[in-house]
């Protein structure tokens, strides 16, 4: 793999930049693999990578049936924080944020990770009273947030209407190095640095059966032939509960669309990322200048990728009121993503009923930011069988009642 | 967007004036049921890729409850039924066979 530097890219100007090679090699599949990871999304792809990089396999095919980081990992609102009420989150959110402040160096890609702050917004007494108990939680985590005044809230993102009629702000849960990062980048960071270990990162690739022995997984059928692997890793997301129905074993999981827009771009005008749950929308400015609004969720399961109508209304209308200068914004694109969400909105990085065969789903409406923390810690799990980042998710938890409870903690988006 | 008909009050409407409810036909376990029973019913759901039945309530309306067949692909409706049963009633499981044929659903097709 040639490195990316400035010096290559003066290297290349001399040269009409004709000396870049593919980012990722596209092999064909070998008969057998020591892991296969299905799904090469952002989850899957840091997990192949950490396998390699901290454990050493790097004897790994990621399988994925579009293309590279096609699903949620290109479809979110690139929003990276760690400011989580229970301990568990807090570790491996908190893990994941602080691998993204390296994350450049370490993959030599720019993932452009921006820490410029991220303002969960308080609009009621009673989310004024759960973002205190969130900073002092975080405190005791040593995740650093703060409860900020309306006035502090004023400076720091000037565009605001804090007076509003219906829900003035009164204060924020803020995280200073919270941001945003490129998202693609992230995923082809991953691929790049993957298929430079040797790993076999394999496209158009769909998995449509899990072949098992005796209570133990022995390989994947797949859209171009049969592979064995020893471990098997499951990283589909939205498709969860299809994969693990091949696998043999339920999850309690529901997919459901959750939809984000951007505006056409505008010079710079807000350099944090505001989160308004009680409104249900959240705004980020991107470095081409679009305004990028997150919104909820559908209220059935589905798997349309494009979300109900009536959703981008609630959303607009909520940020409206919020940033009145934005009313006559034009909208250029919108889309969906299907999330998979359990009943404690929390993951689920656990063994499976089947032998060597583990999952890493349940990221809900927040996967994007954990991405690096969750193959850390699911890479370990899958090499040695344990990790204490994954302590607390596994699938048992819910038949034990030992819920890692965020709903509560946080609404729309947690 | 969703257009779906409530069967309790005969009327048409889009999604904004229904509320879902979640998996229908679920079996509700009592006190006496075990912990596998019990997880069951609270946590695991069916999630499927396709064909789906599930409550909705009728909230800007006549206020009742009922059931709907879907596809959670497509959001194809292939019928509503009252939700005083146990499973989907034939006509509602003919409508789906017709659309997508060889389906089946807790063995019943």
């Amino acid at each position: 793999m040639k490195r990316y530097s400035a010096f290559a890219i003066a290297r290349e100007a001399m040269r009409h930049h004709e000396g870049w090679e593919r980012a990722w090699a596209s092999p064909e599949p070998k008969r057998k693999y020591d892991v296969i990871i299905i799904g090469a999304g952002g989850h899957g792809l840091a997990t192949a990578y950490y396998l390699g990089k901290n454990f050493g396999i790097t004897n790994v095919a990621i399988l994925e049936k579009g293309w590279l980081g096609g699903g949620n990992t290109g479809r979110n609102t690139t929003i990276i924080r760690s400011n989580y009420l229970q301990d568990p989150s807090a570790a491996i959110f908190e893990k994941s944020r602080s691998l993204y402040e390296t994350m450049s160096q370490d993959l030599n890609m720019n993932v452009m990770f921006s820490p410029r702050g991220v303002m969960m917004l308080a609009q009621t007494e009673h989310e004024v009273r759960g973002w205190k108990r969130t900073a002092h939680a975080n405190a005791l985590q040593g995740v650093t947030t703060e409860f900020i005044s309306p006035r502090r809230v004023k400076e720091l993102c000037p565009i605001m209407n804090i007076d509003g009629p219906r829900y003035p702000v009164l204060g924020a849960l803020w995280q200073p190095r919270g941001g945003t990062a490129r998202h693609d980048a992230v995923a082809w960071g991953y691929a790049r640095a993957c298929s430079a270990m040797g790993m076999h990162v394999i496209q158009k690739c769909e998995v449509t059966g899990i072949r098992s022995e005796g209570g133990k997984v022995r390989g994947v059928t797949t859209s171009r032939g049969d592979i064995d692997c020893d471990k098997l890793g499951i990283v589909v997301a939205g498709n969860s509960g299809h994969v693990a129905n091949m696998a043999g074993f339920r999850l309690p999981l529901e997919s459901v669309a959750l939809q984000a827009l951007v505006s056409e771009p505008i010079k710079p005008c807000m350099d944090v990322v505001v989160m308004a749950n009680t409104v249900h929308g959240y705004m980020s400015q991107s470095d081409k200048g679009e305004m990028v609004i997150g919104g909820g969720t559908d209220g059935y399961n589905n798997y349309t990728q494009r979300g109900a109508f009536h959703h981008i209304e609630e959303t607009v209308r909520a940020l409206v009121e919020t940033f009145p200068m934005i009313s006559r914004l034009k909208m250029l694109r919108q889309w969906g993503g299907i999330v998979d969400v359990t009943g404690d909105r929390s993951p689920i990085l656990s063994k499976t009923p089947l032998e060597n065969c583990f999952i890493n789903a349940g990221w809900g409406t927040g996967g994007f930011k954990a991405i690096p923390g969750s193959g850390w810690g699911f890479a370990e799990l899958m090499a040695r069988g344990h990790s204490t980042l994954c302590d607390g998710f596994e699938l048992d938890r819910f038949r034990e009642g030992r819920f890692v409870d965020e709903s509560v903690a946080a609404g729309v988006a947690h | 967007m969703l257009i779906l008909t409530c069967p309790c009050c005969g009327v048409t409407a889009e999604e904004t004036e229904f509320h879902g409810g979640g998996e229908a036909h679920l079996t509700r376990h009592g006190p006496d049921s075990d912990d596998d029973q019990f997880h069951d019913y609270l946590f695991m759901r069916e999630n499927p890729r396709g064909v789906h039945f599930e409550r909705w309530r009728h909230v800007y309306g006549c206020g009742k409850w009922f059931h709907a067949a879907r596809d959670t692909v497509t959001l194809e409706v292939f019928g509503t039924y009252p939700a005083q049963t146990t499973e989907p009633p034939q006509h509602i499981r003919e409508a789906i066979s017709a659309r997508r044929p060889g389906w089946s659903w807790r063995g019943l097709s």
